[in-house]
């Protein structure tokens, strides 16, 4: 079974906790930062890349491209700022998606 | 009407007659694949929404206190702190099978034993509240990769169930309609033509008595003719 590693992606405050925990952190400062760190990381043996709110505004369609695809599993976190609801309305896009309306 | 031309052969018709049955049992097994895949997806979606909220919140408060632990540190003695981490991770993925979706599970395996044995500094020069704000990010974790786990799940089924679905629609509402056009259209032909065969066959019996009959009063008006003279 082969090892994968796990990302947090996002503003050096709301990730430097997690470089405690042993994660692979990447802080970014602007957004086309962050676009070439996430496509990087896609490309590498990363399985999960945690991803803060803040930054998936500017960054859907590159998280929709691997919304398919078995790796990586882009999580969104919220960042320092507060849960901006993205992550809650991405699970609804899901449903509306499967079932054809939101019906939860 | 159907949408292509079709030969209107027997030979056509017995493959059609087998494309149909075939299109309605895929139909039928499409359909229950995706009753059961709804089943399954909308469970994970439930989990999915209990735990981001749960997640959501926690994280939260491990944000908060790591801004009030680096309000109580310069921002450099925290990088310092956190800089070398101690403990590493190490994700282990494997597949399971979901109505023929490979979704994954995650296994983490950190590199020391005791998974609690997080902090990566000394206690000397850090305020306690990093301690805490390290110490609750580390129990927030096991949450996330759960939910890492069951949201792409959540991602993979939607996106298999939106195929299957479409594969469902074709097949009831183009394929087998089609299908079954077609068939109706080549028996419906071939019915015709027999009638025009036996119209045909009994078209071709009046001539050939009306000429037997023809023929044969010919010979009887020769004999009768023969007779007459020789008597």
């Amino acid at each position: 079974m082969a090892s994968y590693r796990i990302a947090v992606l996002g503003d050096q405050d709301s990730v430097q906790g997690f470089q405690a925990l042993g994660l692979s952190t990447f802080p970014v400062d602007t957004v086309e930062q962050a676009r070439t760190t996430l496509h990087q990381l896609a490309k590498e043996d990363v399985a999960i890349i945690y991803l803060t709110e803040t930054l998936a505004v500017d960054l859907e369609r590159d998280i929709a491209r691997y919304k398919d695809n078995l790796t990586p599993a882009i999580i969104l976190i919220p960042g320092k700022e507060g849960p901006l609801g993205i992550g809650m309305s991405n699970i609804k896009k899901a449903v509306e998606r499967a079932v054809g309306a939101d019906i939860l | 009407m159907a949408a292509t031309v079709v030969n209107p052969t027997r030979m056509e018709l017995t493959r059609l007659k087998g494309k149909l049955k075939t299109a309605q049992r895929g139909h039928k097994l499409l359909k229950d694949k995706r009753d059961e895949l709804m089943k399954q997806f909308l469970d994970t979606v439930r989990e999915v929404r209990q735990l981001r909220t749960q997640v959501e919140e926690e994280l939260m408060k491990v944000h908060g206190s790591f801004t009030v632990a680096s309000a109580l540190m310069s921002a450099s003695a925290m990088g310092q702190a956190l800089m070398y981490p101690k403990q590493s991770v190490e994700l282990e993925m494997s597949f399971q099978n979901v109505m023929s979706v490979n979704v994954p599970t995650y296994h983490y395996k950190t590199r020391t034993e005791d998974e609690g044995d997080i902090f990566p500094y000394g206690f000397a020069t850090t305020s306690g509240e990093l301690d805490g704000a390290v110490e609750a990010l580390g129990s927030v974790f096991q949450s996330m990769l759960k939910l890492a786990q069951i949201e792409k799940t959540a991602q993979l089924l939607a996106e298999e169930i939106e195929k299957t679905r479409r594969r469902v629609n074709a097949l009831e509402y183009v394929v087998i309609p089609n299908t079954q056009e077609s068939i109706r259209y080549i028996t419906m032909k071939l019915d015709e033509n027999e009638r025009s065969t036996t119209t045909r066959l009994m078209k071709v019996k009046d001539m050939l008595l009306a000429q037997a009959l023809e023929e044969k009063r010919a010979a009887d008006a020769r004999s009768m003719e023969d007779y007459q003279a020789r008597h």
